[in-house]
This record gives structure tokens, sequence and C-alpha cells, in this order.
């Protein structure tokens, strides 16, 4: 082929790279621009001080959902964040052999189990023993989600602390665990912090294994063990409502979801910089 | 993805496995460094908990509905009738859609960012990309079910099938929602997925491989099509297979723009249903044992999918990937 033609096809076919990149970044600008406009106005103090109101009755907020979301982030956090830090330690510094591979293999795997199907098995081991739904079994739900990403991240993030350091506190003397306690995690904190945080991230904004455990409800409910509302799952129930005041709250309830999903992701990778598992 | 005890020469960093020599203090040391076993054991055996719940929970479905659901599009929970036939073309299909439209478009993208665009261009458009990622379901739905639906009814559907409406899957009516606006709101949600991660296996693409080609007097594009995507062939269709994965799983935004019709329709604009929207849009009205059971089994049924998929998908990245390499 002449060189012009050749050329010529480079040029265009690079320039196509360019648009597919772009075509990403516009579908993002498009969702957010447009969530924050419809959203934007919904956004009032009673949206964050009360309770959902009936149709047509003006003022309702998702008061009762936010606190819910917050607690059952806050219990999911409780059961996920110690366990998967401490596995994440175990697979940057002690972490051989098939234990290793085998978690390693399957927290990679685990990230991709549909989250509503991490719903049912909640459903099935807590909610039809319990016999009611349950802010703790949206919890339970949640943590087995939020648990491979902390895992990963922390793994990565231990990784990368100069074994210098660990050796430098063995040879002076220091016992092999207070060496990793306190020598190495310190040193990881950011890292680990960033795990934790993208954990967080990841379910702040799961609805779906919410269906079947926290199931969502009306009124205020501060008991794990009850019905609980959920921000997410008020969005998806006042989206598909034919009611105007309710898709008002709906966006409303996005344009948080977005707001927090955001703040979260750009926090963690500020606070740690490097390369992040997927 | 990073393998045990490779050591590469740009990572002084990388920490091998932790010899534990005697201790001054053996009992500390079997505490602790237990507690980070017992963390890690626990990370498996709540695989293992999820694999067995699931399929034993698929149980009385088989028991009760029996294999035949699988050959039935009559689904007539009222009536008993359970035939999920529906729910696996609906899936197929927009996970197909999905696939067709954000395969090309992610791997275009992660050839700009690894390849084409400047360090530090790439930087922030990648990390806007995997903004992307980031953006809760649901939020996708109402999107979808507001912005994209219309525009889907109005505009592209009746361009669709005025240009190519001799094709079965572009007749019928316009709904807007359906087949199509879930498969191109899907493509969206997993476009991040296809571009992050070939983005990581192009950079692991080894140097010499381009330099050989540019050494002959190739152009920028023949080098990325001749030497650097033949070479990151498996890990590009294990990028793939992940975002297959989770388009199959996703629930929440597709139950809200599929339109939740359990039919097998050719058209691709007529709606639909998925397995996972079936189970997000009537998991909490199900009445009865027999009708909850069934769902309970298309959530197993996902599950195993699911499983199956990523651990393909895993395999064929981490091969590609190979050891960790340092972001410049």
């Amino acid at each position: 082929m002449p060189l012009q033609i050749r050329q010529a096809w480079n040029a265009l076919m690079l320039t196509v790279t360019w648009l597919c990149a772009g075509v990403a970044a516009a579908m993002l600008a498009f969702i957010v621009i447009y969530v924050i406009q419809r959203g934007g106005p919904a956004l009032s103090v009673n949206f964050f001080t009360h309770l959902p109101t009936p149709v047509g009755v003006p003022g309702g907020g998702a008061a009762n959902a936010i606190v819910g979301s917050l607690m059952i982030i806050a219990m999911a956090s409780i059961i996920a964040i110690p366990i998967g830090a401490l596995a994440g330690i175990y697979l940057a510094l002690l972490g051989r052999g098939w234990l290793a591979q085998g978690v390693r293999f399957f927290s990679d795997v685990l990230t991709g189990v549909p989250s509503i199907a991490i719903g049912v098995f909640a459903y099935t081991i807590i909610v039809v023993p319990q016999k009611h739904f349950s802010a703790n079994s949206a919890a339970v739900a949640l943590s087995i989600i939020m648990l491979p990403i902390i895992v990963r991240t922390t793994e990565e993030a231990v990784k990368l602390v100069n074994p210098a350091i660990r050796e430098g506190a063995l040879a002076l003397g220091m016992d092999a665990w207070k060496a990793i306690v306190l020598v190495t995690v310190p040193c990881a904190r950011a890292g680990i912090v960033t795990g934790a945080l993208l954990g967080i991230a990841r379910v702040a904004g799961e609805s779906a294994p919410l269906l079947f455990t926290a199931f969502g409800s009306q009124f205020w409910t501060l008991k794990p063990g009850a019905p609980t509302a959920a921000l997410p799952l008020l969005v998806f129930q006042y989206a598909i409502a034919p009611y105007q005041d309710w898709q008002l709250v709906a966006w409303g309830g996005a344009l948080t979801l977005i707001m927090l999903v955001f703040l979260l992701n750009i926090t963690a990778r500020l606070l740690f910089p490097a390369k992040l598992p997927r | 993805m990073s393998q045990d005890g490779v050591e590469v020469a740009s990572i002084p960093a990388v920490v091998g496995p932790l010899r534990v020599r005697p201790s001054s203090n053996p009992i500390g040391d079997r505490l602790v460094l237990g507690a980070f076993s017992l963390a890690a054991l626990l990370v498996l055996l709540l695989v293992v908990a999820l694999f067995m719940t699931l399929t034993v929970a698929a149980w009385p479905a088989i028991k009760t509905i029996g294999l035949g659901a699988f050959r039935s599009v009559t689904w007539d929970p009222t009536n008993g009738k359970f035939g999920m036939l529906s729910f696996i073309y609906g899936t197929i299909v927009t996970s197909a859609i999905a696939l067709l439209l954000a395969g090309p478009i992610g791997i275009g993208a992660a050839l700009l960012l690894a390849e084409v665009a400047p360090r530090r261009l790439a930087t922030p458009v990648a990390m806007l990309i995997e903004l992307l990622a980031a953006v809760p379901s649901v939020v996708y739905g109402i999107w979808g079910l507001f912005v994209l639906a219309p525009v889907m009814r109005n505009v592209i559907e009746p361009a669709l099938g005025h240009a190519l409406g001799f094709l079965p899957l572009f007749q019928g009516y316009f709904y807007g929602v359906g087949m199509l606006t879930a498969g191109v709101l899907l493509a969206i949600m997993i476009l991040p997925t296809v571009s992050a991660i070939s983005r990581d296996i192009f950079e692991a693409v080894p140097r010499d491989q381009r330099e050989a080609m540019l050494a002959l007097g190739a152009t920028k594009w023949e080098v990325l099509t001749r030497a650097v995507i033949p070479y990151a062939r498996s890990g590009i269709i294990g990028a793939i297979v992940l975002a297959l994965g989770r388009a199959i799983g996703e629930a929440m935004a597709v139950t809200m723009v599929i339109g939740n019709k359990p039919a097998i329709s050719a058209s691709l604009f007529a709606p639909a249903y998925t397995l996972a929207s079936v189970l997000a849009n009537e998991f909490t009205e199900a009445t009865g044992q027999q009708y909850l059971s069934a769902l309970i089994g298309i959530g197993s049924m996902l599950f195993i999918v699911s499983m199956i998929v990523n651990m393909l998908a895993r395999l064929l990245v981490r091969g590609a990937a190979g050891p960790r390499t340092k972001r410049v």
C-alpha cells in the first residue's frame, strides 16, 4: 500500500480512538448534568429532614431513607472492613500457597457476582429464618459486596510498603507480629482507608440486594431488626411511580447518591493514587 | 492481578512472603498472624457458603417446577406456570447488544488511553471513565427511563426502523422501553469495565513488541493492530467476558427500561425481561411458596452463570496482564 494511504488510514483510525474515549466521557457528562438539572430543585431542607408524604401532599422528603441507608452502610462497614483489611494484610505479607491464591482469585470473582444474587443469598440465610425483612440482613448483603474490594485494595497498599522498613524493625529485635502491626500497617494506612472508602462507595448506591433484605419503609425505623428505608430503594420505587412529586424526590435521591459516590471515589483516589485493583 | 513472588525490576517495593523466623514471642506471633490467616480463610468460606446456599436454594424450584421451565415461554405465576425461556432470551439479547456497542468503543478508548494520548491527558480521561463505573445502577435506571427511553422512542428507533426495517429485528412499534434500550443502557454501564481492563492489558504488552514494528517503518495504527492487539488478545477477550458478566447480572437499571414483559419477540424494540430484572421486579410481590422458589431458582441460576463467566474472565485477564507493572 502506498505510504500516503497508510498514513491517512493511521490518522483516521487514531481519530476514531479519540471519538471512542469522547463517547465514554460524554456519557458521563450527559448523565451527571441531567441528574443535577432534575435533582437540584428537589434538594431542599425538607428533603433531608422530612418523611415522605403521600401523593399530592407537598413538602415530602427522604430523611428516613437517608438515615436508613447510613445505618445499613455503617453496619456493613463494621462487618466488612476488619475482615477485609486483615485478609488483605494476609495476602500482602503472609500469603503464599493455596489459601492465598484461592482468596485472591475468588475475591476477584466475587466482585463480578451480581449484587441481586447476593441479595437472594442474604434473603435465604437471614430473612427466611427471621421471617421478616430487616436492616441487618441488608448489612450482611452489602458487606459481602464490599469485602473483595477492601481485600484487594488493602493487599495492594500493604505490598507497596518497602519491606526494608519491616526488615529494619525485625533486625532491631522486634517480634514479627509487632513489625507488621506497628510498622508496616501504619505505613500503608492511606491505602487501607482507600480500600474502605472504595468499598463503601461500591455499596452506597446499591439497590438490588436491598429489595429483599431492607425492603423499604415509609416511617422512621432505627431498629436493625426491622424493615428499613434506604435511599437507593426509594429512588427506584419513586422513579417508577406515576406521580410527579414522587419522581421529583427520586431525582433528588439520585443526585444525592451520585454526589456521595463521586465524593467517596475521588477522595479515595486522591488519598492513594496508586493503581487500584479492578 | 499480581502474582506472588515474582520480582519486577521496576518495583522495588514488591514484598515477598514473610519468612517467619524463630520469634521471642511465639504466642503473640501465632495469635496475630493467625488472625490474618483466619480473615483470609473467612473470605474463602464465604464463597463456599454462597455457592452451597444458592445451589441448595435452587432445589425446591427444580423439584416443584421441574427442568421443563427451561423449555417453556409461559410465565404465569398465578396459574402455576413458570417458563423461564423468555428471561434467558432477554438476557442473551440485551447482553449481546451491550457487548456489540461497548466492546469496540471500550477497546478504542483503551487504545487511546494506553497508547495514543499523552499521559497528562490520559490520566484525567481515564478517571472520568472510571467514575462512569461508580454511578449507581439505580441512577442509570432513572436516567434511562426519563432520558434514554424517550430518545430511543422518538429518534433512534424510528430511524432504525426506517433504515433497517426490512429486518425483523427492527420492525414493530417504537415502545422506547424494550430490549434495545436496555442493551444501550447496559453498554454505557459496562463501557468502563471494558476500557479499564483493556487499558491494563495494553500497558502490560512489552515495549519490544511495538519497537520492532516501528523500526520496520509501520505507522502507529499498524503497530497497534498487528503487534499490540494480537499480543493482548486473550486479555481483551477476558475484559469482554468480565463485562458480559456485569451485563448478565445487572438488575435495577434493566428492570426500569426493558418493559418487564415475559415474551420472546424478534423485534429489538419490543418489551422483554431478563433473569435479573424479573427477580428485581417480582420478588417482593411474589405470593405463594412455588412462585418464590421459582424466583430464588432464577437467582441461583444467575449466581452460577456469573461465577462461571467471571472465573473464565479472571483466568484470561490474569494470564494476559501478568505481574503488575508500575504505572509511570
